[in-house]
């Protein structure tokens, strides 16, 4: 890319601005580098202009909203840079008090998908073999939770070759006996490095269960009973809550398909609950939340 | 496998279940004696990962009971537990997890008839799917108990 989109001026001039005016002391956004965009750091407006915005930049970078990084927040009051999917976080955080609406500027930009593969020095065209499965069906390419929004409306993002949604109809598909050997495996792989945690904006507990040691509820040492009891309550710590950025199982370093695992979570709550998450923080989340005509057809 | 005896684990509520077991069992009704009871203030009380818990201690069956809707000695503890159970309940279905293991039941302190009704048919489910040695297998070898 030559000639810098206007979508990418505009933000680098609101970037510019807030951090002229004391608005912000910290802009955290997208940079290019040798390896494809990667998050960055603008305190200095002169700076502004390493910012871009395009398919590459799939991060989720309300992570660094995640109270957990305390340091994050001591660099002052930050300026983030959120596609649709990951201002869902912003109010998953909003909507459980973890945040204040006062405490960050939202710069929102219009993304029409991001890349599957976002380590290659230029944005390349999307089409169903390079876009990112969760792109597809992208219900917030029209924000309305920010500050500033950025971009022209965007075209709905390419089907990939097999949704999330069709990889776990598939294994739905296939007895029990075949998906208990399917996720055992999948389990087994894991190094219980906690990537999936560390990076979740929404995982936000400041002791996580799984450092418990009394009693030890998980047991820590990365063998497939341990494994499964993490995944699991993973999983149910996040159901109604996961937005589906899905960069736990991109940082996963040994390639469980969390997505599947996130996804299958989302279906529960939409056909239970018929919730679907959203970036309006006043919409109350299924779990901790009921009906007294809630479905209980699997309790006698 | 002819003398195998499911191991169950029975997580109940202090208000409702727990009476309506000690209920069952004044009234001298015959029942399995398959279940281990482990009383909690209330089913809001049960993290799923107690049932996890369970199985990989040993466990091839559970049992969660508590206070039928609109009886909840916390007014909301059971329409909780009843969100979080429902999610639970269909993400081990979803991991291979026979859903005849776990067995979810309201049971008042009233209803002791109705506790034999559930632990028996919860130990035939069980008996009939045999022991959950697909879970114990997932352990160290060391750890591994016969």
């Amino acid at each position: 890319m030559t000639e810098t989109a206007t979508d990418v001026k505009e933000m680098r001039e609101i970037a510019r601005a807030l951090l002229a005016e004391g608005d912000v002391r910290v802009i955290i956004g997208w940079e290019a580098a040798r390896r494809g965009a990667r998050p960055v750091f603008v305190t200095d407006p002169a700076e502004a202009d390493r910012l871009i915005f395009d398919a590459r930049c799939v991060h989720n970078l309300v992570t660094y909203l995640n109270p957990r990084r305390d340091h994050v927040a001591e660099l002052g009051k930050i300026g983030l840079i959120v596609k649709g999917c990951d201002v869902k976080a912003v109010a998953g955080l909003l909507r459980e008090a973890q945040l204040t609406r006062d405490d960050v500027v939202l710069i929102g930009v219009r993304c029409g998908g991001v890349l599957e593969e976002n380590e290659m020095p230029a944005a390349v065209t999307l089409t169903r073999d390079n876009v990112a499965p969760r792109c597809y069906g992208c219900d917030n390419r029209e924000p309305t939770l920010f500050d500033h929004l950025v971009g022209e409306p965007q075209p709905e993002p390419p089907r990939p070759a097999q949704t999330i949604d069709e990889r776990i109809a598939a294994l739905e598909d296939r007895p029990l006996e075949e998906r208990w050997a399917f996720w055992t495996e999948q389990f087994s792989k894991c190094v219980r490095c906690y990537a999936c945690r560390q990076v979740c904006p929404l995982c936000v507990c400041e002791r996580c269960v799984a450092d418990k040691t009394r009693p030890r509820w998980i047991e820590p040492s990365p063998h497939a009973r341990g494994n499964l009891s993490w995944n699991v309550t993973r999983a149910l710590h996040l159901a109604g809550r996961c937005v589906g950025c899905g960069e736990c199982e991109r940082f996963c370093p040994v390639g469980i398909p969390l997505s599947l695992m996130n996804g299958k979570l989302q279906q529960i709550v939409a056909e239970r609950y018929g919730y679907t998450v959203g970036d309006d923080p006043e919409q109350a989340a299924p779990i901790g939340d009921y009906r007294l005509d809630d479905e209980q057809e699997f309790i006698k | 496998m002819s003398d195998f005896e499911p191991r169950i684990t029975a997580f109940v509520c202090n208000w409702c279940t727990y009476t309506g077991a000690d209920l069952a069992g004044t009234s001298r009704l015959h029942m399995a004696s398959n279940v281990r009871i482990i009383r909690l203030p209330c089913t809001g009380r049960i993290d799923p990962l107690f049932i996890v818990k369970a199985f990989e201690r040993g466990a091839d069956g559970v049992i969660v009971s508590g206070c039928h809707p609109a009886d909840c000695h916390y007014t909301s503890g059971n329409y909780h537990a009843r969100r979080r159970f429902a999610v639970f309940h269909d993400i081990m279905e979803f991991i291979g997890v026979d859903p005849r293991r776990m067995t979810f039941s309201w049971v008042s302190a009233s209803e002791g008839a109705k506790w034999r009704d559930v632990v028996d048919e919860a130990v035939t489910n069980v008996r009939a799917l045999g022991s959950f040695e697909a879970y114990r297998a997932l352990a160290p070898v060391e750890d591994r108990k016969a």
